[in-house]
């Protein structure tokens, strides 16, 4: 079982979300993030002073999946959240030892 | 409410100050205590005049401070503002009013420093009591809301690190030390009664909580991570709701301060709607060419700006000299702001001093060219004297600017002295003013108050 974490810009949410479906994978679990890497900040000026943000917005999205689907998943997210300019994000893929359907108790694979 | 308009709109004066009134220095005789019948129409107006500046603080300019700061420090903006209101409403009975507009104090004549105690708790007042055509509890009320706003907009300087007991002791004795002598001067029948052209409060209001906001700033000293690392406002559009509802609510501050329901009220209300109009505009023309994008908080900034400048004016000028206001009133306090931050490196968080304090006295000095007649439309400047044959001879611009001058001065120097003093007062009684750095990362509306702002989930 593989974690697959992404970061994506936010308005791609919806897209990635689809092309997930669409490769069979229905669950997942998002959260608002902040950060920043070769994409700059920007600044406001209120009243003459200038406040540089630093952070933009992004949107995490972390799936468990079982090994065979793991390329797939990549490839999926990848064509969905790409907008060719900088700031698209990453994946990152982690191992992942356990995984447990809290309402059966199912474990391994057929909990995900 | 310029003590004396040299047209035929009715003098609005406390009667009772008139009772120890030297004849020659005003424009108006004497009232004699004796039954004015009630104008009702005026009476109508008054009251609604008092709702409508009692609700620019509440929640007027509560809104438009409160989302100018922090969002873990919403909440105490707007504590900040409603202490003050329910603060400043007791101090005004028990003292203020007495103290601020009725005659005494030191020495018998007009030229007093501080009113008298006649009227500590208002023990003289019933119901059939008249302050002219229109009953003195309504007038009472009215400047009860003045009384309000004034300590209110020095909260901007010190927001996100005061503590909550130095706001409630500095407002308190601030009031009685500040504003009353001040409102005394110049609209309780003191030294420059009759005198200096002040409508509704271009000294009274603006130069003392500009000036003495600059002082508590710089004494405060600077908010955590200022200037690189500081926060944007955190809701532009409650500060555009406060600003929205400061510009309806002024209608009722500066119309009213006409202390009748007539033309003078009228021209009021408009040249007031004409300047936040004009500065708005210019405020958001120049931060457009200089930022390259013309923004909402700055744009309100520009209403507020406009709206000071014209109070102390607001009964002397025409449409014309107005729209000079406000424009004057965008481009000045525009490079203000950007002034007392950089050039001074004060932190008066919220610009009192940069708008309030140098639109009111950029407004009062204009009225002594904008506001002669045929300048631009104006309605005329204050009588110097009146000759054996009653003709009535007024000040030259340049005599009114002298005199408007000196008002200004004399209203800054107090407001800095007592504003030092009282802080030092307070500072001792509190162990500083200043909340810890702790709670200050942490948030007034948590370590001040224990609450929060917005509970989402």
């Amino acid at each position: 079982m593989k974690l697959i974490k992404s970061i994506i810009k936010p308005f791609k949410l919806e897209d990635v979300k689809d092309a997930l479906s669409e490769i069979g994978v229905e669950g997942m679990t998002v959260i608002e993030a902040k950060g920043f890497g070769r994409q700059k900040g920007h600044t406001e000026i209120y009243r003459g002073s200038e406040y540089t943000i630093d952070f933009l917005p992004k949107v995490i999205i972390e799936i468990v999946v079982s090994d065979d689907l793991t390329d797939k998943v990549i490839d999926a997210i990848s064509k969905a959240a790409k907008t060719e300019k900088i700031g698209d994000g990453k994946i990152f893929v982690l191992p992942v030892e356990q995984a447990v359907r809290i309402r059966t108790g199912e474990q391994g694979d057929e909990a995900l | 409410m310029s003590f004396a308009q040299n047209n035929e709109t009715a003098s609005q004066i406390d009667s009772t100050a008139l009772q120890t009134v030297d004849s020659e220095s005003k424009s108006t005789p004497p009232v004699e205590k004796e039954e004015s019948k009630l104008n009702s129409g005026n009476t109508a107006w008054m009251i609604t005049a008092t709702a409508l500046v009692l609700f620019m603080t509440l929640p007027g300019l509560a809104l438009f401070y409160g989302g100018l700061v922090q969002s873990k420090n919403v909440l105490s903006v707007l504590m900040h503002c409603f202490a003050i209101a329910c603060l400043a409403s007791i101090i005004w009975v028990a003292v203020g009013y007495s103290l601020a507009l009725t005659p005494g104090g030191l020495g018998e004549d007009a030229r007093g420093w501080i009113g008298g105690k006649s009227q500590f708790f208002l023990q003289n007042l019933t119901t059939d009591s008249m302050n002219g055509d229109f009953p003195d509890s309504v007038w009472i009320t009215f400047q009860m809301t003045f009384a309000i706003i004034t300590p209110a907009l020095i909260v901007g300087a010190f927001v996100e690190r005061i503590k909550f007991t130095a706001v409630l002791l500095f407002s308190t004795l601030w009031l009685i030390v500040v504003y009353c002598p001040v409102c005394y001067w110049v609209w309780g029948g003191g030294w420059l009664t009759g005198k200096a052209i002040d409508f509704a409060g271009g000294i009274v209001v603006h130069a003392t909580a500009g000036a003495s906001a600059l002082t508590l700033a710089w004494m405060l000293g600077r908010r955590q991570g200022y200037p690189k690392s500081l926060k944007p406002p955190h809701n532009p559009g409650m500060v555009m709701m406060g600003a929205a509802m400061l510009w309806v609510g002024w209608f009722g501050f500066n119309a009213g301060s006409a202390a009748a329901a007539d033309g003078s009220a009228g021209m009021a209300m408009l040249v007031t709607h004409i300047s936040a109009a004009t500065a708005s505009l210019v405020w958001m023309f120049i931060e457009w060419k200089k930022t390259g994008k013309p923004g909402l908080v700055g744009i309100v900034t520009g209403t507020i700006a406009g709206l000071a400048t014209i109070t102390p004016a607001s009964g002397s000028v025409g449409p014309m000299g107005a729209i000079v206001i406000g424009a004057s009133a965008g481009i000045v306090c525009y490079f203000a702001c950007g002034f007392i931050k950089e050039k001074l490196g004060v932190d008066d968080s919220l610009d009192v001093a940069a708008v309030h304090g140098v639109g009111g006295i950029l407004g009062t000095l204009m009225v002594a060219f904008l506001g002669a007649e045929g300048t631009l439309g104006g309605l005329g400047l204050n009588v110097k004297e009146t000759l054996a044959d009653g003709t009535e001879i007024v000040y030259t611009s340049g005599e009114q600017f002298s005199i408007q001058a000196q008002g200004c001065l004399a209203a800054i120097a107090l407001s800095v002295v007592a504003t030092f003093i009282i802080v030092k007062i307070v500072g001792a009684i509190t162990g500083g003013i200043r909340v810890s750095e702790e709670d200050e990362t942490k948030g007034l509306d948590q370590a001040a108050h224990g609450e929060n702002g917005y509970t989402l989930n």
